[in-house]
């Protein structure tokens, strides 16, 4: 099991600096992120954007925001859970918490800070009225083990790398592979939307543009998808698996269901310390909402700094905090 | 009133919302919807970078043809058609006065 004093839920930049905060404080931080590197939307959605308003930035690009902030708290060793979710969560009697990861990771922490942003990243999925039904049920949206596509009818959706590079990797194991995609240009790599091409002449797999996929039909499993093309009209395509891929976006998640007040996928916190409905859980940044809230770096990066002093007095209330200025002290890691 | 036009959007319930949008904020038409508190998420607060903001042109306004990152950004919406644009890359100036526009489907 994995301790800490603040485990803080989301790798972004707002997470990332309250670890800078925790450590002047002398409080340990440990990081969970459902992506698999830290950095939140600035490292999966745009890396190479400039920033402009970061004090005494004139502009920094949100990747090197990342890295330079990585760079800021490596004195003070944070911790990191990456790739998995935190599903589930217990408070302790002695005021402290038990979260659990979606795959069973377990981190006591004195305080919880839920710096998620807008929440994790999850693939999309199509809105078709049915398209629960048949979720492992012939629907995958993200694919596991190649392995139990040998032999199968599949159709992929979607128009960037990874429905690319699976195409191309399931030309080899399936028994047919269509790839769906709504015009004639790809955003994916130039190589490999060229490779799909030729596999399309040589007969590997069946590409089909101008078209999308509008329908699913079967009895229990997955038998058929409409698809619904520009000129050709419908086509019902039989088919064993179908894997819409249409990249990530953010949802609140299991967090929802921790008894936080929420309002707007948002949760509702106190502005004196970022404190929500229940001691000990903080929000930060992006996923908190209150009157005149503004979703900045900026702001998020000053609700972490005073997020940590009231957390250090929920951990130690009966210790002294002193406030001291990083001029005057420097920087004193942890181990 | 001057610096405003008057656009129409219809919501995923097809309520039709009259909405004012000013002409002199640099402001597009994914940001009215959100001011007028319409469900449009504009996750990533208008870069053209998710498609969230998804929406189609019912008017038979002449818009800027979409740029390749708009189009690259509408291979992640759903039910794309040929009036599809996302919300975030629709400047609202003068000529725009009259805009109807429709909220795709979400997950």
């Amino acid at each position: 099991m994995i301790e800490t004093n603040i485990l803080i839920i989301g790798a972004g930049p707002v997470g990332l600096f309250t670890v800078f905060e925790a450590g002047l404080l002398k409080l340990k931080c440990h990081l969970i992120d459902s992506l698999p590197e830290p950095g939140g939307q600035l490292k999966e959605i745009y890396p190479k954007k400039p920033i402009y308003d970061i004090p005494g930035y004139p502009s920094i690009l949100a990747g090197e925001l990342v890295d330079n902030l990585m760079e800021q708290i490596k004195p003070f060793n944070p911790t990191f859970t990456l790739g998995e979710r935190a599903e589930s969560i217990e408070k302790q009697e002695d005021g402290s918490f038990l979260v659990t990861s979606n795959k069973g990771t377990v981190i006591k922490a004195n305080v919880i800070a839920i710096a998620a942003g807008l929440g994790c990243f999850e693939p999309r999925k199509p809105p078709l009225s049915n398209i629960t039904d048949f979720e492992d049920k012939g629907i995958e949206y993200i694919i596991k083990d190649p392995s139990i596509y040998k032999d199968k009818k599949v159709v992929i959706a979607g128009g960037g790398d990874s429905a690319l590079d699976w195409t191309i990797i399931l030309a080899d194991i399936a028994k047919e592979v269509t790839l769906v995609h709504r015009r004639e240009s790809f955003r994916g790599a130039l190589d490999s939307v060229e490779k799909v091409v030729e596999l399309d002449k040589q007969g590997k797999v069946k590409l089909i543009t101008n078209a999308q996929v509008v329908g699913l039909e079967g009895a229990d499993q997955l038998e058929r998808v409409l698809i619904k093309h520009k000129e050709l009209g419908d086509i019902s395509k039989e088919v064993d698996h179908f894997i819409p891929l249409f990249g990530l976006s953010p949802k609140l998640g299991p967090i929802a269901n921790w008894g936080l007040n929420v309002t707007k996928n948002a949760i509702e916190v106190d502005t004196l310390d970022y404190s929500t409905n229940i001691p000990g859980i903080y929000a930060i940044g992006d996923i908190n909402t209150y009157e005149g809230k503004l979703k900045l770096i900026l702001c998020g990066f000053h609700e972490g700094t005073l997020m940590v002093q009231s957390a250090f007095k929920y951990i130690y209330p009966d210790k002294k905090l002193s406030f001291k200025y990083t001029t005057v002290t420097g920087i004193d890691g942890l181990q | 009133m001057e610096g405003m036009i008057n656009v129409k959007v219809t919501d995923r319930e097809g309520q039709v919302h009259e909405l004012e949008a000013p002409t002199d904020m640099n402001m597009n038409m994914m940001e009215v919807c959100k001011s007028y508190e319409l469900p449009v998420e504009g996750t990533c607060g208008g870069m053209a970078l998710c498609a969230s903001c998804h929406m189609y042109i019912l008017s038979d306004h002449t818009l800027d043809p979409p740029s390749e990152d708009e189009e690259d950004m509408l291979d992640q919406a759903f039910f794309v058609e040929d009036n599809s644009r996302l919300g975030c890359q629709i400047k609202i100036t003068e000529d725009l006065e009259g805009l109807e526009v429709q909220l795709a489907q979400v997950e």
